[in-house]
């Protein structure tokens, strides 16, 4: 295989990881994880102080 | 710290602290050297006829502090932060951090010291000489440790998207610091070294570092911050937590491509200049997916911005990502390039970037550390934050119009040609109708370092505030 081809070859296999990793992403059965991992920084209990508590409470956090 | 309320890790805070503050400080000093440059300009007679206060020595002083004294202690002050909120857990490797913080206050003070005494790589933004780079390449190791170190330690299931931006802007810096600064010492007690590359080699391997240190310290580093900060400061999830890991991977495959957009028409092969273009302008894509991320987390929360400064300073921040990664794959193209090359377009190019989103989304982001660290429930006067915000985008804004309209005038000037084909107009001429513009540049670098110093009486009023007698304040 000369160079040329394995180039063709190489970038044909990541366009296939790419689109794979898309679809990935966006299959249903991901959608339930990732919007719990997009929230996981707002479930604040376990904020370290006092203040960060009561200020989810002011800006109304849904926890 | 005030007293815990639920069972908490024992976080390292102090490091962030450390490192929050540092930011103000470096930001200032680098800024200010900016701000003289730019004087010296406009008035050459600034230099005062002494070596060390040259604009060619300073130069190299106010890019390096800005990017790596600046830039850098925000990204470690806050990657420090986020890797341990949101991995439920203490900083790995006990007193490394202690050892990052002081070994980095180390590398900034060589660089102050080395750089205006002449001792230079004349690499860009790879300036500092051998001994320098060794202990960059110790400190940052450790700086590794810790993070990754943090992360294998975690106690969550899953590792939050901005650490995945932090963890590439980590390990990809490592990479291009090692081999970008191959050098041999010309001797042991010599502190004079030369490149192990040649030619044009050398050239690109510079470009290919060069272009990096912007895309995965100057982006994916703050993206990390974004992607943190951002759905924090908004109390929102992030816009599309799919969207961004596709960002991640498309924007870390693409940008280690684009480096050769900087060395259009040189002695670099045609091939490699025609795949940085292309490359550059394929980054377009998830450079816009991502700021789009960025923006849209607000949707539904537009009214935030009415009230608090400090989302505001994040959002413009998004907006000035958005431009300045339109502006960067539009300067790639070769013909574009013909015009905008070695203009001062490039220069407002860059503090788009540099100031509009670089700056500001670390100053929303300390702005929404400095209480949380230092047992405050806001900043001392949120109208100082919103004055800042003001000085900031003005500053900003009259910065960049100033170069974009000097640098178009310059990249026309030179290539204009009369019918017989000589140069319409000399260098000297050019140089003659730019400063009104240098003038302007100054003005506007001045109103964004007076928001620094707004900053910092802010943040020292905040500090020494009693702990908890800040109450959350809200825009009138």
């Amino acid at each position: 295989m000369d160079f040329g081809t394995f180039n063709g070859l190489y970038t044909l296999f990541l366009i296939v990881i790419f689109v794979g990793l898309i679809l990935w992403a966006y299959s249903k059965k991901q959608k339930q994880s990732f919007e719990e991992m997009g929230n996981s920084i707002l479930d604040d209990d376990l904020d370290s102080t006092q203040y960060e508590s009561t200020s989810s409470e002011h800006t109304g956090a849904k926890k | 710290m005030t007293t815990a309320t639920n069972i908490q890790p024992d976080y390292n805070m102090k490091v962030v602290r450390q490192f929050t503050l540092t930011t103000i400080l470096w930001g200032i000093v680098g800024m200010s050297v900016g701000v003289l440059i730019a004087a010296q300009l406009v008035w050459p007679a600034l230099n005062f006829d002494t070596p060390w206060l040259t604009y060619s020595r300073l130069r190299p002083l106010h890019t390096n502090a800005v990017i790596f004294a600046f830039g850098t202690s925000a990204l470690m002050a806050t990657s420090f932060y986020v890797v341990q909120r949101t991995c439920q857990t203490r900083l790995f490797g006990g007193p490394l951090a202690s050892i990052v913080f002081w070994g980095w206050q180390l590398v900034i003070l060589s660089a102050a010291i080395s750089l205006p005494l002449g001792y230079t790589t004349s690499k860009e933004y790879a300036e500092l000489e051998w001994p320098i780079d060794l202990l960059i390449t110790v400190i940052w190791v450790l700086y590794a440790t810790v993070f990754f170190g943090t992360m294998a330690i975690r106690k969550t299931s899953h590792i939050y998207v901005a650490n995945w931006f932090f963890g590439a802007f980590i390990l990809t810096v490592a990479v291009l610091h090692i081999v970008n600064s191959m050098a041999i010492p010309v001797s042991m007690s010599s502190m004079k070294s030369y490149s192990v590359y040649a030619g044009a080699v050398d050239a690109m391997v510079q470009w290919w570092y060069g272009h990096n240190a912007v895309g995965f310290l100057l982006t994916a580093g703050f993206l990390g911050m974004m992607y943190y900060f951002v759905p924090k400061q908004a109390n929102r999830p992030v816009y599309s937590y799919r969207l961004s890991i596709i960002h991640f991977w498309a924007l870390i495959a693409v940008y280690i491509w684009a480096g050769p957009h900087h060395l259009h028409y040189t002695a670099l092969p045609d091939w490699a200049q025609s795949l940085g273009m292309v490359m550059s302008l394929i980054l377009f894509a998830p450079s816009w997916g991502g700021m789009i991320n960025g923006i849209m987390t607000l949707s539904g929360a537009w009214h935030k911005l009415r009230t608090d400064p400090i989302l505001r300073f994040l959002v413009v921040s998004l907006s000035f990502y958005g431009m300045s990664t339109f502006e960067g794959p539009m300067m790639a193209i070769k013909t574009v390039n013909a015009l905008s090359h070695y203009t001062d377009w490039t220069i407002g190019h860059v503090h788009s970037g540099a100031l509009g989103w670089v700056a500001m989304v670390s100053i929303g982001s300390i702005y929404h550390l400095v209480p949380r660290l230092f047992g405050q429930q806001g900043m001392y006067s949120t109208a100082l934050v919103n004055l800042h915000f003001w000085l900031a985008t003005v500053g900003t804004v009259l910065y960049i119009v100033a170069m974009w309209i000097s640098g178009v005038m310059q990249g026309l000037m030179w290539r204009a040609v009369n019918a017989d084909g000589t140069l319409t107009y000399t260098f000297v001429e050019s140089l003659e109708k730019s400063y009104p513009f240098y003038a302007l540049r100054f003005l506007g670098g001045l109103i964004f370092l007076t928001g620094m110093f707004v900053m910092a009486y802010n943040t020292f009023k905040t500090v020494t505030a009693e702990e908890g007698s800040i109450k959350p304040q809200e825009l009138a």
